[in-house]
C-alpha cells in the first residue's frame, strides 16, 4: 500500500517557494489501478515521482507497505527504486542499446542477475509485450506503440510490485492508447502489479482505473471509484474533464434544455440495470411522456453504465420517480 | 614538374608529416584523457545536475576559460618553463606536446560538457527511477548516449590541434608548421609552403571524413 500523510512539495525558485503540491494525504491500494487526472501544472507529476521519491518532499511522510520511504539512505532507496517501475510519455528509452539491451538494463544495473537469469527474463518479458522480432532493432526503428512496450518490459524487468505511468499514452494514437492500455490491464490482473497513472484524459481513467482522484492548482480536489466521480462529478475541474471526454458541451447542453417541456431528469444506470427494458415499462405504468434530451450508453472498465437525460411530461411524474429510483437508477432533477 | 618544386626535399617533407602526425595524435590522446573527465565533471557539477556544486562549477570553469582565452600562440611562449620542468626541453615534436594538451584539453571539454547536455534529461531520470547509482548513470546511460557528439567533439579538437601543432613550429616544434615557416616563409620557398599547405589540408580532410563516418555508426536515432 502506498500511503502519503499531509506530504507537500515546493520548489525553490530564486529564493522563493513555488508550492507544486498542497499537504496531501492520500492511500493506494495493493493491487488496484489508481488514476490521478489534472491539467498540466496540476502537480500529478510532481505527485507521481514523489512515490519513488525522484522528487523529495518538503514535508511529510510517504509510507509504502508499511516502511517510511523518506527516511532511506540513498542504498535502501536503490533497492526500493527497483521495486517500483516506471514508465514515461517520451518512453525516454536508450538510443543506443537495441531493445533486449534496454530491457535488461535494470537488471543489470542492479548487479545481483547472472547472464542467464537476464537473458530468459529479457526473452519472456519480450513475448509479453509482442515483440520478440524486435529485439536486435534500435528504438529508433520503432513506432510509438512499440517504444512503449519496450518501456513496459523494461520497468517490469526486476518484477517490481509498483508500476508508475506518466503520462504513458499521450504522446500515442487513439488505437495505440487502446493497446497500451489493454497491456496495463492484463498486467494488473495477472502481476497483481499496482498502477498509478497519471493522465489529462478522462477517458484513459475510465477505461483502466479502479479509483482515480483529480488534481488543481497542486491539491486534489476530488477523489474515489472511477465510476462515482466519472458519473457524479462534483468539483468544477472534475465536471470540466468529465463533460470533456464526452465531447459534451455544457452551454449548448443547457441551451437544448430550455426548448424543452416539462420536467428534466438526469438518470444514471449502473451494472445490470443498463441494460433492463426500465423505461418503457415506467412510462406505461405511470401515463408520462418522455423523450431523450441526451444519453450516452458505455463502461467504466468492467462496469456498463448508461447516463440519460429525459424530460417527462404528462402522467404521474412522483410515482415515475419513485419507480425509478426503485429499481436502483440514481435520478437527478435537473429541472 | 620538377622545375616547379626545385626547393622541395621529399626525405624533409616526410619526416615533418610523421612528426605532425605524433604530434597531434599523442596531444589529441592526452586531451581526451584529460578533457573527457573535466567536461563529465563540469557537466555533472552544473546547474540542475546530478552532482550541483555551484564552486566547483565555477572554479573548473574559470580555469577551462582562461586556457581557452589565451591565444595559442601566447600560451606556447608562456608554458615554456612548465614544459622544460615537465619532459626536460621545450624545443621539437616532445616540447610541443604540453602547450598542445594545455591547448586541447579545454578546449574538448567544453564540447563534452556540451554534448552531454544534450542527452534527454528523460533518460537521466529513467536511469536513476531504475536504481542506479551516479557513476552508473554516467557510465551505463550519459556517455553511451553522448557518444556520437563525444566523437563528433574529438574530430573537432584533432582539426584543432593539426593548425595549432603547425604554430608550433613558431617556438621550433617541429612538423609541417615548422617547415612551412623556416622554408617557405623566412626562405620565400613558395614551392615548399604550397606542399606543407596541401598537405595539412589532405590531413584535415582525412580527419574530417574518419569522424564523420565514426559519428555516424553511433548514431542511433
Amino acid at each position: 500500500m502506498i500511503e502519503f500523510d499531509q506530504v507537500h512539495k515546493a520548489y525553490e525558485v530564486e529564493g522563493r517557494a513555488i508550492p507544486a503540491l498542497q499537504p496531501t494525504s492520500l492511500a493506494i491500494e495493493n493491487g488496484e489501478v489508481f488514476g490521478i487526472v489534472g491539467h498540466s501544472g496540476a502537480g500529478k507529476s510532481t505527485l507521481v515521482r514523489l512515490i519513488n521519491l525522484l522528487e523529495r518532499p518538503s514535508g511529510g511522510r510517504i509510507v509504502i507497505d508499511g516502511e517510511d520511504v523518506t527516511g532511506y539512505d540513498s542504498k535502501d532507496l536503490r533497492d526500493f527504486r527497483r521495486k517500483v517501475g516506471m514508465i514515461f510519455q517520451h518512453f525516454n528509452l536508450l538510443s543506443s542499446k537495441t531493445v533486449e539491451d534496454n530491457i535488461a538494463f535494470p537488471m543489470k544495473l542492479a548487479g545481483i542477475y547472472s547472464r542467464d537469469e537476464i537473458r530468459t527474463r529479457v526473452a519472456e518479458l519480450l513475448e509479453r509485450v509482442g515483440l520478440t522480432h524486435h529485439a536486435r532493432k534500435f528504438p529508433s526503428q520503432l513506432s510509438g506503440g512499440q517504444k512503449q512496450r519496450v518501456g513496459i518490459a523494461r520497468a517490469l524487468a526486476c518484477r517490481p510490485t509498483i508500476l508508475l505511468c506518466d503520462e504513458a499514452t499521450s504522446a500515442l494514437d487513439p488505437q495505440t492508447t487502446q493497446s497500451v492500455l489493454r497491456l496495463l490491464g492484463d498486467l494488473n490482473r495477472e502481476l497483481k502489479l499496482t498502477i498509478v497513472l497519471i493522465t489529462h484524459e478522462m477517458d484513459v481513467v475510465r477505461r483502466v482505473c479502479d479509483r482515480v482522484a483529480v488534481m488543481d492548482a497542486g491539491d486534489v480536489v476530488e477523489m474515489g471509484p472511477v465510476t462515482d466521480v466519472f458519473l457524479h462529478p462534483k468539483h468544477a475541474t472534475t465536471r470540466d474533464f468529465v463533460f470533456e471526454s464526452e465531447h459534451v458541451d455544457e452551454q449548448e447542453m443547457e441551451a437544448n434544455f430550455e426548448k424543452a417541456e416539462g420536467r428534466i431528469l438526469r438518470l444514471t444506470f449502473r451494472g445490470e440495470s443498463t441494460y433492463k427494458p426500465l423505461l418503457g415499462s415506467v412510462a406505461r405504468q405511470t401515463g408520462v411522456d418522455f423523450s431523450i434530451l441526451s444519453g450516452r450508453i458505455d463502461r467504466i472498465k468492467d462496469t456498463p453504465y448508461g447516463q440519460l437525460t429525459l424530460s417527462l411530461v404528462g402522467g404521474d411524474l412522483p410515482a415515475a420517480q419513485a419507480a425509478l429510483e426503485a429499481a436502483d437508477v440514481h435520478v437527478e432533477v435537473v429541472r | 614538374m620538377e622545375d616547379l618544386l626545385t626547393n622541395v626535399d621529399w626525405g624533409e617533407i616526410g619526416g615533418a608529416s610523421w612528426d605532425t602526425l605524433v604530434m597531434v595524435g599523442a596531444s589529441l590522446f592526452f586531451s581526451v584523457l584529460f578533457g573527457l573527465p573535466l567536461g563529465v565533471l563540469l557537466f555533472l557539477t552544473g546547474k540542475r545536475q546530478l552532482l550541483e556544486q555551484p564552486v566547483a562549477y565555477a572554479v573548473l570553469s574559470f580555469v577551462v576559460n582562461v586556457l581557452r582565452s589565451v591565444p595559442f600562440i601566447i600560451l606556447l611562449i608562456v608554458m615554456i618553463p612548465f614544459t622544460v620542468m615537465l619532459i626536460g626541453t621545450s624545443l621539437g615534436v616532445a616540447g610541443a606536446i604540453p602547450p598542445l594538451v594545455a591547448g586541447g584539453a579545454p578546449f574538448f571539454a567544453r564540447l563534452v560538457e556540451t554534448s552531454l547536455r544534450e542527452v534527454d534529461r528523460g533518460i537521466i531520470e529513467a536511469t536513476q527511477a531504475m536504481g542506479a547509482t551516479v557513476r552508473q548513470v554516467i557510465f551505463g546511460a550519459l556517455l553511451p548516449e553522448a557518444m556520437p557528439g563525444i566523437i563528433a567533439g574529438i574530430t573537432v579538437t584533432a582539426i584543432t590541434l593539426v593548425s595549432y601543432a603547425a604554430m608550433s613550429g613558431v617556438i621550433g616544434g617541429g612538423g609541417l608548421g615548422d617547415l612551412a615557416i623556416r622554408f617557405g616563409y623566412q626562405r620565400f620557398q613558395t614551392d615548399v609552403m604550397v606542399i606543407t599547405v596541401a598537405l595539412l589540408v589532405i590531413f584535415v580532410q582525412i580527419l574530417q571524413m574518419v569522424g564523420d563516418r565514426l559519428v555516424l555508426y553511433f548514431s542511433r536515432r
